[in-house]
């Protein structure tokens, strides 16, 4: 169908369809994307998506930048948990050039990775109470992704696009101040998850708007690409941090929440429970970095790591690599590497082809939202439009990346 | 660990397939192997349904281009068995010129986008595609722009030439 086209009709009141453009600057599609609708009443007839406003061509442009250059373009693929996209990239790049890194950077990642995920799970499940009437519980959850940011900004400087670590680890150590706002992050942060669940769970009108709403069996979930929360409120236990470990997750003791139904409701329980988790996640890691040799934050890899300014300006060895480096004039490997992490919308794939020139020949993301977004006309169909829209918000779509 | 080994998916594939499986290696310990167009979506047929390999999830469609080579697109499939833990990469060479492939989402409906987005960047043909059209970019588009040939900035500028940032 082309949208540009009037509908046809024969006229008789009884069989026109109204077209609905959805997007692709409606505040309900929460992110620049269209969906155009054709509605029988209330009920969704067919539907068209179409992506790509934001399409920045960030694989091009991937192809003619050194591999610490390449950091900021995935900060701005889902932008609101960069940091799991940045160490994405870091770990891509460290398996090509073979880098084992430390423990305790390892168990540093996996704070801001945790947190990262937090901040994801906040902004979807509080849009699905917002997008359902419940403005307060909104309200009352939001504040803590502020507080995440303040921990980011202490950590690296900034607050959305992060551009968080460096290839071998990180570019300074975490400082007091950030381990103090880490930890009254964790004091404050479950008691406010707490009253957002005793909010929502139980919610007579919560559950009405979202149980048994574009249920999604395993089968067509794992059909259709989904990994992540979606995946698993399907009833699939996959994640790729159990499945396979990067950044010593395996070190870790935590669960994997599965739902049943694939609704609406199951998945908000299971991004509920995926912060719980991401909790626990962060009180190990803050244990067990106390038995890590202190002051460690990146690997011993001077000939692939970025040098601190101060060590370039008075060390010979240093301003030597860090020329090497930022003239993308690295060793490394003619190879080609897969690595995947566990995104907030699922799994985020890095497909590197590196032929040993100064930037990556190929390299390909494999975008969550992108693959998870799919399925969302086809599964529209008969369904109401007021269902379809808290059905987007619960898919966690972000537009960044959805186009990429 | 993995349930069944490389050596063991080898073993199956080249009893199945003979030839038609080339160019097998394992970099960072993920499966490789070249296959070819005619044969492709009967290799990802049997690997999703073999119950030895059972790749039930396809992770990713992406393709690479080689400009000078005979076979100058490599349309690049990654399979995910997350029954038997396993991840496999198959790759098939295609004529540049003629870059057509029968499309995978007889198997796999998550196939679709990945394959629309393969053909906006690259021009590949799935053949058998039910709704083959750009996705990411606008349609008036002339070019399939992730070819190497179309450069990533104005070429007619004369302030930013790559050998002045030794690209």
């Amino acid at each position: 169908m082309n949208h540009n086209q009037p509908v046809e009709t024969d006229n008789d009141p009884q069989n026109e369809l109204v077209t609905l453009n959805l997007g692709p600057t409606h505040p309900a599609t929460h992110g620049v994307f269209q969906n155009v609708i054709q509605l029988d009443g209330e009920r969704i007839v067919s539907g068209i998506s179409t992506i790509g406003y934001i399409h920045r061509a960030f694989e091009k442009i991937a192809e003619h930048r050194p591999f610490y250059q390449i950091t900021p373009l995935t900060d701005r693929l889902n932008y609101c948990s960069s940091p799991i996209n940045n160490m994405g990239w870091h770990m891509t790049v460290e398996k090509l050039l073979n880098i084992q890194t430390p423990k305790r950077v390892d168990y540093l990642r996996v704070i801001i990775m945790e947190l990262a995920r937090i901040s994801d799970h906040i902004i979807c499940n509080t849009i699905i109470a917002q997008d359902t009437g419940a403005t307060t519980t909104f309200l009352y959850l939001f504040q803590f992704r502020e507080h995440i940011y303040e921990i980011y900004e202490e950590i690296c400087g900034a607050r959305l696009t992060t551009n968080i670590g460096r290839i071998g680890g990180f570019e300074r150590d975490f400082n007091e101040i950030a381990f103090a706002k880490i930890n009254k992050f964790l004091k404050e942060f479950p008691v406010a998850l707490q009253e957002f669940e005793s909010l929502l769970n139980r919610n007579r009108i919560f559950i009405d708007r979202t149980a048994k709403v574009a249920e999604v069996s395993a089968e067509k979930a794992l059909d259709y690409g989904w990994t992540g929360p979606l995946l698993r409120s399907a009833g699939v236990d996959y994640d790729v941090r159990v499945s396979d470990p990067y950044s010593s997750y395996e070190d870790f003791d935590f669960e994997v929440p599965v739902g049943t139904s694939g609704d609406i409701y199951d998945r908000y329980l299971v991004r509920n429970e995926e912060m719980w988790q991401s909790i626990r996640l962060i009180e190990q890691a803050l244990e067990k970095i106390k038995h890590e040799p202190a002051g460690i934050f990146h690997a011993d890899v001077p000939e692939f790591y970025l040098p601190a300014k101060e060590e370039v300006y008075n060390n010979m060895e240093a301003l030597i690599y860090h020329f090497k480096i930022v003239m993308g004039e690295i060793d490394a490997p003619k190879a080609e590497v897969y690595h995947s992490v566990e995104g907030g919308n699922g799994e985020l794939g890095f497909y590197l082809i590196n032929d040993g020139g100064r930037t990556p020949y190929r390299l390909h993301f494999r975008r969550p939202s992108f693959i998870n977004y799919q399925m969302f006309a086809p599964m529209s169909k008969g369904m109401l439009l007021s269902d379809a829209i808290i059905n987007m918000s619960s898919m966690n779509i972000i537009a960044g990346e959805l186009d990429a | 660990m993995a349930d069944i080994t490389n050596q063991e998916l080898t073993a199956l594939l080249t009893e199945r397939f003979g030839d038609k499986i080339s160019g097998v290696n394992e970099p960072y310990g993920l499966l490789t192997f070249e296959t070819t167009k005619d044969v492709v979506i009967t290799v990802l047929e049997f690997l999703k349904q073999n119950s030895l390999a059972n790749f039930n999830f396809l992770t990713d469609i992406t393709a690479v281009h080689y400009p000078g080579r005979k076979h100058g697109i490599a349309v690049v499939y990654h399979l995910h068995s997350m029954v038997k833990r396993i991840r496999v990469r198959v790759k098939v060479f295609i004529d540049e010129h003629h870059p057509e492939i029968p499309t995978a989402t007889t198997l796999w409906n998550s196939a679709n986008w990945m394959e629309r987005e393969t053909y906006d960047l690259f021009g590949v043909k799935f053949e058998g595609h039910p709704d083959l059209r750009r996705i990411l970019n606008m349609d008036e588009l002339g070019v399939h722009p992730m070819l190497k040939q179309y450069p990533l900035e104005d070429p007619n500028r004369v302030d930013k030439k790559d050998e002045y940032f030794g690209r």
